[in-house]
């Protein structure tokens, strides 16, 4: 009987969490859908709610991801390479892995204290498209390294070892051979850490974008702000009419966050087919 | 494990054969550093500036003071108040989270058949992706109003709300860290445990639970550590009145909370307000690290327990 009823209070919990997800999700849905339409995500901040638009805040979050693709990918994936094909062994790898676990686990808010500091002010980038893209960079590599080593490792030793006797050097092996077959977890790992940064608001706050901009960024060098923080300017206000746009704006960003998911989900699907072939 | 296969000397003939070998090998070496050097930068940056605000604030002043008001006329730069806030609304987040956390891990461990834990893991990853900033919204307009129906003298904003919802936000990480611990154990235990003549919930709570109890414990670390440095839920949902008070029903600033009111404000460069962000966000920083080391102290100790 106890047993039982452990059991069943067991799944209890578990269904709660999921009846929150869901209560979530049909909150903001309730709340949102009525004043999602194409002038709302083509529109421009306004003072007046019904006229407001998520373009500028949608472009800049377009932006500054880019940014921090091409920042981060190259590098996570790399010194993931290192770390699990060259440097397994040694002590100063040792330190590095513990280092990145670390860094996975540093408060968001902190990585904007560090782009405050250091993009900002000391390489004087300003409130940047380029510094905000670059902060979220240093916040998305230890994801990337993380899952990219994940991915290497299920490769199985065999594959690393036909390549070599056959001639192959190191590097020659995991260019034809391991990263080939790795690409669809790398893959996965990359867009859900980049998945992860376009949904970060605090960070980016804290390096200063704007709360309220009124044109589209147009470039590198240009101010900005993101989704998540026009999302929250908008829940910031007392008027129920800004939490309604707030509400929409969130439907906008969980629908970017679910096409990237997809997109993983697919290219994982296709890749892997491709390599079992 | 590559050298096995490859003899020293082998391999040095074709690094030399092969000039570009040992160049993408550094480089890929350096790519690995970088990670450091973000640590070194975090270091130093907050260093800095908080070595300057101490040159103007007592460090006993910062961290015995209970006023916290930097931004007013008269400004007093105790540290206490915004540390109250993070923790009481860091330990609602914790009464949610690792209970709710570790009981679902245990379900699905234990007692879940392979589709319901197929279905049911994914979900619990799209809670754990969703934005901060989402979490905030819900707690401000769903969570809060529908606990004031329960409690009308809770007021609008308040550390009960986004307590929980910060609990819902991390109970995924607590269940997903703990079930990997408990799926860690090896079967054996559990059937000498049957064989005694245990029920699967003393088998559970008994032997499972104990022997992934470092692994656990990592977990419940992580969880603690993410609950003190979220920022969005609180700086939405909790207010922004630095209050020394354990009443989780009136406005409260915590740290994190302060830190974006400040950079939301236009507060120059060098100022002292300005500095103030970087002494707080040292205490988080310290706060945080220390629980980070000391869940992947644990999470070492668990995998070689039963490696």
């Amino acid at each position: 009987m106890k047993d039982f009823a452990f059991r069943v209070l067991s799944l209890l919990v578990l269904y709660l969490a999921l009846a929150a997800l869901a209560a979530l999700l049909i909150d903001v849905a309730v709340d949102g859908s009525s004043r999602l339409s194409w002038d709302f995500i083509r529109g421009f901040p306004s003072r007046r709610a019904s006229a407001a638009g998520i373009w500028p805040a949608l472009a800049g979050s377009i932006l500054v991801i880019g940014v921090t693709a091409a920042l981060a990918v190259p590098v996570g994936v790399a010194a993931a390479i290192y770390l699990e094909e060259y440097g397994s062994r040694s002590r100063l790898a040792r330190i590095i892995e513990l280092n990145i676990t670390n860094l996975a686990a540093v408060p968001s808010i902190i990585y904007g204290l560090l782009g405050l500091g250091l993009f900002v002010r000391m390489m004087a980038l300003g409130r940047s498209v380029l510094a905000g893209g670059a902060t979220l960079a240093l916040l998305a590599l230890p994801v990337i390294i993380l899952s990219t080593r994940e991915a290497l490792r299920a490769v199985p030793k065999s594959l690393r070892e036909g390549s070599y006797a056959l001639g192959a050097t190191r590097w020659q092996t995991i260019w034809h051979q391991v990263l080939p077959v790795a690409m669809p977890g790398i893959l996965t790992g990359i867009i859900l850490a980049l998945s992860r940064a376009i949904g970060e608001t605090a960070p980016l706050i804290t390096i200063g974008a704007v709360t309220f901009v009124s044109f589209a960024p147009d470039g590198l060098w240009s101010p900005f702000t993101v989704l998540p923080i026009q999302i929250f300017n908008w829940v910031s206000r007392p008027q129920p009419e800004f939490q309604v746009n707030a509400a929409a704006g969130i439907i906008v960003l969980l629908a970017v966050l679910l096409t990237m998911n997809g997109v993983a989900v697919v290219l994982r699907d296709r890749l892997q087919k491709r390599t079992q072939a | 494990m590559i050298g096995e296969a490859q003899p020293a000397a082998a391999r040095r003939r074709r690094i030399g054969a092969m000039g570009a070998e040992p160049a993408i090998e550094w480089a890929l070496f350096l790519c690995a550093l970088l990670s450091v050097a973000t640590t070194i930068g975090i270091i130093v940056v907050l260093a800095s500036e908080t070595w300057a605000f101490f040159g103007r604030v007592a460090l006993t002043e910062f961290l015995t003071g209970t006023e916290w008001t930097p931004l007013f006329a008269a400004p007093r730069f105790g540290v206490l108040p915004v540390v109250a806030g993070t923790a009481l609304v860091s330990s609602i987040a914790m009464a949610v989270a690792l209970p709710a956390g570790l009981l679902s891990a245990i379900y699905l461990s234990e007692y879940a058949s392979a589709p319901l834990r197929r279905t049911v893991k994914p979900v619990l990853e799209v809670l754990a992706g969703i934005p901060t900033v989402v979490y905030g919204y819900f707690a401000l307009l769903f969570v809060t109003p529908l606990l004031q129906r329960v409690i009308p003298e809770l007021s609008g904003f308040n550390a009960l709300g986004p307590g929980i919802v910060m609990g819902i936000m991390i109970l995924p990480l607590v269940s997903s860290l703990a079930e990997d611990a408990m799926r860690g154990v090896p079967v054996g235990l559990r059937e000498g445990s049957y064989a005694l003549g245990a029920t699967k919930m003393q088998t559970s709570l008994r032997v499972v639970v104990p022997a992934a109890f470092s692994g656990i414990t990592a977990a419940f670390i992580l969880a603690v550590s993410r609950a003190l440095g979220e920022t969005m839920i609180v700086a939405i949902a909790a207010g922004q009145q630095p209050r020394l008070t354990l009443d989780p029903t009136v406005p409260i600033e915590t740290m994190t909370a302060y830190i974006v009111q400040v950079s939301l404000g236009d507060t120059p460069q060098g100022t002292l307000e300005y500095r103030t962000i970087f002494a707080v966000g040292t205490l988080l920083f310290a706060g945080t690290f220390i629980l980070n080391l000391a869940s992947a102290w644990l999470r070492e100790r668990y995998r070689e327990e039963y490696a």
